[in-house]
């Protein structure tokens, strides 16, 4: 996958957004996961790596904006062991981190890169942001948006680059919509009108199994993503 | 040469990392010696005095040429606790990636292949201003300007002051920052026959001291 033409930038020095790093060895493929605070990014990367590290070699970069709660939150799950997590600092901005710097970011997966071998996947999890926050295509491959019922069903209809441009759309804590007066339906509905043949998912993280379609997902583009890059 | 290189070398938005830090400046809130916009000057002209000072020779004599190495060395010597060493060369580290992107060179290569760990930052940013067909004095100036431009634009976001006030607090500062940047590039013209010991070495050890605790915080903003 090229995101820079070759021709167009003959001088490129930095590798970051290349399926092969410098040294021509394959890198891991990166998935970024956006969304607002406490919509359950960190529940999403926990069951990810729960679900996928018995068949892939995972590592985590989480950017806390002014802790290292998820990062901590992680390492007493032992979801990984703790060379496999990794905390940016986001200097109050977590879109600057994603998004517009991200060159924190980029050493924190890199590392991992160099330090284990094989690395099949990198998880990076924002900062819990607000509804335009998305992830540069220097740093991640493919972006997960997650946002939750219980923050108001008119989410999806508010749009934004988060919910409309993400590879997919995650709609969390479906468990809570009949307590919180949350309309599927429309969620959906609205969803597809801003996202059109982009995928959508309902999921509730807190039941067995509710990661399934998010971990199938990412396995898929996982394994397209390899044959091109070996094409 | 070109002025707009300089700008782009010298803005804040140049994505080399520089917004996660605060320079010093979330300690030296945390101790309420930062509290209001004028008490947020005098932080950063102590800055620009000292550390600024020191940054800027070091990043003009890597743009005059000096073997960067040997800066490197004399930035070690000049950085003395491990927490802001540490700091320097990861931020060097996002410097040169952004800097061999964005002003591609043989010289930013070899620095990058000879200290793949990351070089001292302000030397990074001196190769980097060469590569970019600038001075020494200009690269002094960038890193005179970033010394008090980083804690102004953390302060605003830690203590919510009025952004205007921090600009006309960032313009008040601007003619000794210029002074800085013409000292910091005098002595880097004497490295060739005085060696590096030509150089400013002009340090805060309070800045060296709360770096340090503030490296072991486990609740912070910024990365230092
Ligand atoms: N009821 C319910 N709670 C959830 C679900 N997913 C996550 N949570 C909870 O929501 C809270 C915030 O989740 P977290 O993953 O930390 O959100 P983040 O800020 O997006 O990382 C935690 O208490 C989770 O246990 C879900 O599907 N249903
Ligand atoms: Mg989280």
């Amino acid at each position: 996958m090229h995101l820079d033409h070759p021709v167009t930038m003959p001088h490129r020095h930095t590798y970051s957004a290349e399926p092969l790093r410098a040294d021509g060895s394959p890198r891991a493929f990166r998935v970024g996961l956006g969304g607002p605070v406490g919509s359950g990014k960190t529940a999403c990367v926990a069951a990810l790596c729960r679900t996928l590290r018995d068949r892939l070699s995972l590592a985590v970069v989480t950017n806390d904006i002014y802790t290292r709660e998820d990062a901590e939150f992680l390492l007493r799950e032992a979801v990984l062991p703790p060379e496999r997590i990794t905390a940016v600092e986001t200097g109050a901005c977590p879109h600057t981190a994603i998004r517009d710097d991200i060159s924190a970011n980029l050493e924190a997966v890199e590392h991992f890169d160099e330090t284990l071998d094989p690395l099949d996947l990198v998880l990076v999890e924002s900062g819990g942001d607000n509804l335009t926050a998305t992830f540069s295509k220097g740093l991640v491959d493919v972006q997960i948006f997650v946002i939750d019922v219980s923050s108001g069903d008119d989410i999806p209809r508010k749009g934004g680059p988060g919910i409309t441009t993400a590879d997919l759309l995650v709609v969390n804590k479906t468990d809570l919509a009949p307590y919180v007066g949350a309309d599927l339906a429309t969620m959906a509905a609205d969803a597809e009108r801003q996202r059109g043949d982009l995928p959508v998912v309902f999921t509730s993280l807190t039941s067995d199994d509710g990661i399934r379609e998010i971990a199938d997902w990412i396995t898929g583009h996982l394994a397209r993503w390899r044959a091109k890059a070996a094409a | 040469m070109s002025r707009a290189a300089l700008l782009l070398l010298a803005d804040g938005r140049f994505p080399a990392g520089g917004y996660a830090h605060s320079g010093g400046v979330e300690a030296a809130v945390a101790h309420n010696a930062v509290h209001d916009i004028h008490s947020l000057e005098a932080f950063c002209r102590g800055r620009l005095h000292t550390t600024g000072l020191t940054t800027a020779g070091l990043a003009a004599a890597a743009a005059a040429g000096c073997d960067p190495l040997l800066l490197d060395d004399a930035a070690d010597a000049r950085t003395p606790v491990p927490a802001l060493r540490a700091v320097a060369r990861k931020l060097g580290r996002q410097m040169m990636r952004a800097a061999r992107a964005t002003f591609p060179s043989a010289e930013l290569d070899r620095l990058a292949a000879e200290r793949p760990q990351g070089a001292h930052q302000p030397i990074v940013q001196g190769v980097a201003a060469r590569a970019a067909g600038l001075t020494p004095r200009d690269a002094a100036c960038a890193a005179a300007y970033e010394a008090v431009g980083g804690p102004a634009t953390a302060a605003v976001r830690l203590l919510s002051l009025d952004p205007l006030a921090a600009s006309w607090l960032l313009a008040r500062l601007s003619t000794e920052a210029d002074a800085v940047a013409a000292n910091a590039a005098g002595a880097a013209a004497r490295v060739e026959t005085e060696g590096p010991d030509a150089l400013p070495s002009a340090s805060s050890p309070l800045l060296d001291i709360t770096a340090e605790q503030h490296a072991a915080w486990t609740v912070r903003l910024f990365a230092s």
